[in-house]
């Protein structure tokens, strides 16, 4: 893999800008979105255990406080964005049909933004509700 | 096509699975898994938010036994995915490739993931309304 096209893919992949221009960017948001999801499940965990059997009064109060809206939007953003990224991770491994491959990952995208912006505006409504 | 002439990956049939293949699989397992997980908690903050009579249906799914059984699988896979998942960063800074090492990580992730679902389980039992 000499001559002047290989040096100018590898040349490009010094600047992070291979293929698919996008370099190593799927591979560190869902290294950096998992290292910010160890605490925030940590915290989301024992939130819900604390709250078992809770009633929609207490659940209310919960995400009126000051930590938990904070929390659980960054849980939210964080934890859809690396879903995903993985689920597309693995569609792209098991999924060889390209039509088929592509509306799953489209799928999956649109899915995640849609789940993760019903979840957030939910949280919202609670924490500023009246 | 181009996609015909790369190299295949090993065919996962041909291979005798061993602890730490059952290990990684099962990252990936518990990972989708949560894809489905993670629907129910739309289901619950977005009933929370529809008011008390949505949030009660939210909660005798949860409450039943059935739901109960779901919940704590999630909660598990939760666990084996954030232990495994920090187990991958270290891979990912160099660090515990070495095969005794990985293998002792490996049984590491799967006693933390019960140690830690056992944990909150046993105080969501002391919680507000206990168990259903």
């Amino acid at each position: 893999m000499n001559g002047p096209t290989a040096f100018g893919s590898r040349f490009r992949r010094l600047g992070g800008l291979g293929s698919a221009r996008e370099g190593a960017a799927h591979w560190w948001a869902q290294r950096l979105t998992a290292l910010a999801l160890v605490p925030l499940v940590f915290w989301f965990v024992a939130s819900l255990a604390a709250l078992t059997g809770a009633g929609h009064g207490e659940v209310v109060a919960w995400l009126r406080g000051p930590i938990a809206p904070v929390m659980m939007i960054a849980l939210l953003a964080a934890g859809f964005h690396h879903l995903q990224l993985g689920l597309a991770e693995v569609i792209e491994d098991y999924v060889h049909n390209q039509a088929a491959k592509i509306t799953l990952i489209i799928a999956v995208k649109g899915g995640a933004a849609l789940c993760a912006l019903v979840s957030i505006l939910s949280v919202l409504r609670i924490a500023l509700g009246p | 096509m181009a996609q015909d002439d790369r190299p295949l990956s090993p065919h996962l049939q041909v291979y005798r699975p061993q602890f730490t293949s059952v290990l990684s699989i099962l990252h990936r397992m518990t990972g989708v898994a949560l894809g489905l997980g993670a629907l129910l908690l739309v289901y619950w903050l977005a009933a929370a938010a529809a008011g008390p009579q949505w949030f009660n249906g939210a909660r005798a799914v949860a409450g039943s036994w059935l739901g109960w059984l779901v919940l704590v699988g999630f909660t598990w896979a939760l666990f084996y995915h954030l232990c495994n998942g920090i187990r991958h960063l270290f891979w990912d800074i160099g660090m515990g490739f070495d095969l005794t090492v990985a293998r002792l990580t490996g049984w590491c992730v799967v006693l933390a993931s019960l140690a830690l679902t056992g944990a909150a389980w046993v105080v969501g039992a002391g919680g507000l309304g206990g168990l259903p």
